[in-house]
């Protein structure tokens, strides 16, 4: 049996892994998802056709990085797994309904006939709003802790239903909504762009404000990470991060109405990213917040060695071929006639 | 009311239910993929207009499966931890880097490359998507691999130490994943899995002969489903066989409720027909072959096999599930095979695709490898427990602490849901059926399709089809 527990820290390796592969979930599937969210409101049918169009070929493979998230956490963390997958029992579950429905939209609103296409309408618009706001409840219940006795959770079925974690739940729909509008910005044209443009802006401003609250609540909330944050010299370390945030605001503000296409799409990604950095940094090093660490919950070393050797290998792999996806159905998806 | 659910035995109703749904598409899309590449193969190579179509039309519908499969299963891939936390706590270090290999290695090639193959019609070359064909098809066999070795592990585990706490450790990675029933239950699935695909593609086609509609594309379809039937079908009785002989060794007590067998006897009879009944610890109203089991199993007509006596009552497995599960698999396994005969017999004589009554048969078999993977798969289940991990945790003692009205109402949530959403599904993939294949549709590629696909050129080019 081998294990690299003699030179490597795996568990730290692995709580670095599961935190990338959640991030590439959340950037991938949120821009999907955030086209979902919009979807009812745009102009008319075509836009919509263009929307769902500029998706199709990349949702399933976004979708896959959630797979990951949960199946390396099992095998890296299966503590961590165990008590969190019953702790959030219900929202996972919505959530996993909203996928549902979202995800056979795709196939089955170009199949049905126009009369009955307004059924799978709202069920990728519903689906991805139902699956975007329970990842931000689940997200905010997260933040406050979990209760925990020995190896299994404590609390009850509705311990995650609070007025912050339905915030939070709110925050993540604005969010996904400002990734999925620069999106459609950057890879449709005409109309849809202009519309886009417009929905993405009004993401913008309410991203801005959640922004804010969950900085301001978190540290609020909880003495440890209001130590960790105000504490000098971590203050001054942190700094960067809550200001590359404002930065990024303003000048995807900027951007999106000086007309640049591609640009406020990255840059929201940026805008995630420092959002995404602030939470890691908080719940450090908890897998289990505020109970359970990384290290309590790491798999067996053989464990985790076994996979990392395959994640080593694979990874650059499947983000080569991804990454060769993206670039097949570069460009924008036109205006066309349809002939459903 | 709710409170006093069984959150036991509702998370067994619930992953019973959500995996029997999703198996359905897997059984279907696995086979399917592969056919598709050889259909795209056999059109690269003979230019014959008629294998493109009816590529064009079967790939609708395994895309409209394939979505299927994905959303039921990613549901699957949650339900360890949300209804069987501590079987995830405690298996995690063993089956966990099995389904970690199943996401890096197969769910990625398959969901990116999915893309492309409906796609990417008008973007890539003739062979550059004939290659996308086979990397799906290459995932599924690769899924398959990881999830039975899993699931395998589960009933015949080995390779492995019980820690402190109750925690399972690996101590031998090649003996995990090849476990001793292993690869019988990979290469048995994945037959199953060909014939599900063969069996419904035969119907359908059968279906058009029989309405006098698309006779050149109906032929094609019975004509390599009957190939199909007739090589493979036999193949999947031997394999069976050699399943049955592996359980056997591994796990008598299913093996005695599949026989239908209480007391353990030399010279066992083989059960045809019967009611095992739990309590009074007998097979009511048995029809039987006397000394076949044994022969059967021992290859010695007074061989010794063991009855569900031989174990504690808590720990025999629901024989009359088993019993008759088993039953329905092997006998459509059975009338496979004479399909597959009466296809040679008609082919000698040149009616193989003008005979009627042979329509009507391969019509109503077109749902039976469905029920046979389901039933199969009950077999295996049922015949487990009361075991999750055969020997080592019992099912009662891996369940979530999750209160019975969570599962209750989410069990509900799921059948409501899986009835409308794949009913749904189901509809569009009649409909696709009825429409049947479209004669002569441009083809794929940068070469000579007319309608560029739905994601439009980066040249601009205009209009646009759904794969
Ligand atoms: C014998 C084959 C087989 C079996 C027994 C299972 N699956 Fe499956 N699964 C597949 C064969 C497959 C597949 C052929 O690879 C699918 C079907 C359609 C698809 O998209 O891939 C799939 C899809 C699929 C997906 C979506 C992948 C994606 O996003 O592309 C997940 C997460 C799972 N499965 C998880 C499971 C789990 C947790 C199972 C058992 C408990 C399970 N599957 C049983
Ligand atoms: C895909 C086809 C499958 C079908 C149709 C199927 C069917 C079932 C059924 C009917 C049960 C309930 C048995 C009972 O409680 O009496 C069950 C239980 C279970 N199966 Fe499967 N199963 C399949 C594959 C798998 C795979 C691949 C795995 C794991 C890798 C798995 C893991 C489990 C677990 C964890 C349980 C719950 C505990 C239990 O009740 O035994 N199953 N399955
Ligand atoms: C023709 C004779 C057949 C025999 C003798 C046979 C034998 C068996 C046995 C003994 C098992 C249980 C193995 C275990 O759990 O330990 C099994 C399971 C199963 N069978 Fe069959 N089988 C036959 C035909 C079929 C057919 C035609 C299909 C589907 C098209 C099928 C699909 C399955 C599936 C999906 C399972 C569960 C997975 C597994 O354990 O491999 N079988 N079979």
């Amino acid at each position: 049996m081998f294990s690299f527990e003699g030179f490597l820290d795996l568990a730290l390796i692995w709580y670095a892994l599961i935190g990338v592969a959640i991030l590439l979930y959340v950037l991938l599937d949120g821009f999907d998802l955030g086209v979902g969210i919009l979807f009812p409101f745009a102009p008319d049918d075509q836009c919509r056709d263009n929307m769902m169009n500029s998706v199709a070929p990349f949702w399933d493979g976004n979708e896959t990085w959630l797979v990951l998230g949960g199946g390396g956490m099992l095998a890296a963390f299966p503590l961590g797994y165990a008590v969190i997958m019953p702790a959030f029992y219900i929202p996972v579950i919505l959530m996993l309904l909203g996928l549902i429905f979202r995800g056979v939209a795709f196939e089955f609103r170009f199949k049905a006939d126009p009369d009955n296409r307004w059924v799978w309408d709202y069920s990728f618009h519903f689906g991805s709003l139902a699956a975007a706001f329970m990842q931000g409840v689940i997200l905010g219940a997260f933040v406050q802790g979990v209760e925990v006795t020995g190896r299994s959770y404590a609390g009850g079925a509705f311990d995650w239903l609070n007025a912050y974690s339905l915030m939070t739940g709110v925050a993540v729909v604005f969010g996904y909504a400002l990734l999925g509008g620069t999106w459609l910005v950057m890879k449709t044209e005409g109309q849809t762009r202009d519309w886009s443009r417009k929905s993405a802006s009004y993401a913008l401003i309410y991203q801005a404000f959640f922004l804010a609250m969950v900085s301001i609540s978190m540290p609020v909330m909880n003495a440890g990470i209001r130590d960790l944050w105000f504490s000098v010299p971590n203050l001054f370390l942190l700094l960067p991060i809550p200001a590359a945030s404002v930065v990024l605001l303003i000048v995807i503000w900027r951007d999106l109405h000086a007309g640049r296409e591609y640009r406020p799409f990255l840059l929201s990604y940026a805008l995630f990213l420092t959002g995404y950095l602030g939470i890691a940094i908080s719940m450090w090093p908890y897998v289990v917040p505020f109970e359970i660490t990384f290290r309590q919950a790491a798999a067996a070393p053989e464990s985790q060695s076994l996979l990392l050797v395959g994640t080593i290998v694979l990874l650059p792999m499947i983000l080569a071929y991804v990454g060769y996806c993206y670039y097949l159905f570069r460009g924008k998806v036109t205006e066309q006639q349809s002939s459903y | 009311m709710l409170e006093s659910l069984d959150p036991v035995f509702l998370a067994r109703v619930q992953f019973a239910f959500t995996i029997s749904f999703h198996i359905l598409f897997p059984a279907f899309t696995i086979g399917l993929a592969s056919w598709l590449a050889v259909l795209e193969w056999r059109w690269l190579r003979t230019g014959k207009q008629v294998y493109a179509d009816v590529y064009r039309m079967w790939v609708k519908i395994f895309a409209v499966t394939f979505g299927m499969g994905v959303v039921s299963g990613v549901v699957l891939s949650f339900q360890f931890g949300t209804n069987w936390s501590v079987f995830s706590d405690a298996g995690g270090n063993v089956i966990g880097p099995l389904l970690g290999y199943e996401v890096l290695t197969a769910f990625f090639l398959e969901a990116s490359f999915l893309g492309v193959m409906l796609f990417g019609w008008n973007r890539v070359s003739p062979r550059l998507h004939f290659a996308a064909t086979v990397i799906v098809a290459a995932g599924t066999l690769v899924s398959a691999f990881w999830i039975l070795s899993a699931n395998s592990w589960m009933q015949t585990p080995a390779g492995f130490r019980v820690g402190a706490e109750g925690l399972l450790y690996p101590t031998d990675w090649l003996a995990v994943i090849f476990n001793p029933s292993f690869p019988y239950r990979f290469i048995h699935m994945v037959t199953a899995a060909y014939l599900t695909t063969a069996f419904t593609v035969a119907g359908i086609g059968a279906f058009y002969l029989w309405r006098g509609r698309h006779a050149a594309h109906a032929r094609v379809m019975l004509g390599m489903a009957m190939i199909m039937a007739v090589f493979v079908a036999p193949l999947q009785l031997v394999i069976g066989d050699m399943h049955g002989l592996n359980t056997f060794e591994h796990q008598p007590a299913k093996v005695a409720a599949m026989e239908g067998l209480w007391e353990t006897t030399s010279g066992a009879p083989l059960l045809l027909f019967g009611w095992p009944d739990q309590n009074a610890e007998m097979t009511r109203y048995a029809v039987e072959l006397p000394k076949l089991s044994s022969l059967i199993l021992t290859h010695d007509l007074d061989g010794e096999v063991r009855g569900l006596k031989a174990w504690p009552a808590d720990e025999r497995p629901p024989a009359a599930v088993v019993f008759w599960t088993f039953r329905i698999m092997v006998g459509l396994g059975l009338l496979m095979i004479a399909t597959g005969v009466a296809a040679i017999v008609l082919y000698f004589r040149k009616r193989l695709f003008d005979t009627r009554w042979f329509q009507y048969w391969c019509m109503a078999l077109t749902p039976s490898g469905f029920v046979a993977v389901l039933a199969g798969w009950f077999v295996t289940e049922v015949g487990r427990q009361p075991w999750i991990v055969q020997g080592v945790l019992r099912t009662e003692d891996a369940v979530s602490p999750v209160v019975g009205t969570s599962v209750a109402l989410s069990l509900a949530a799921f059948i409501l849901v899986y009835v409308f959403v794949f009913g749904a599904g189901s509809y569009y993939i009649l409909h696709l059926i009825g429409k049947g294949p479209e004669d002569g549709e441009s083809a794929y590629g940068a070469h000579g399709m007319e309608q560029p696909p739905l994601v439009t050129d980066v040249t601009g080019k205009k209009g646009g089809r759904h794969v």
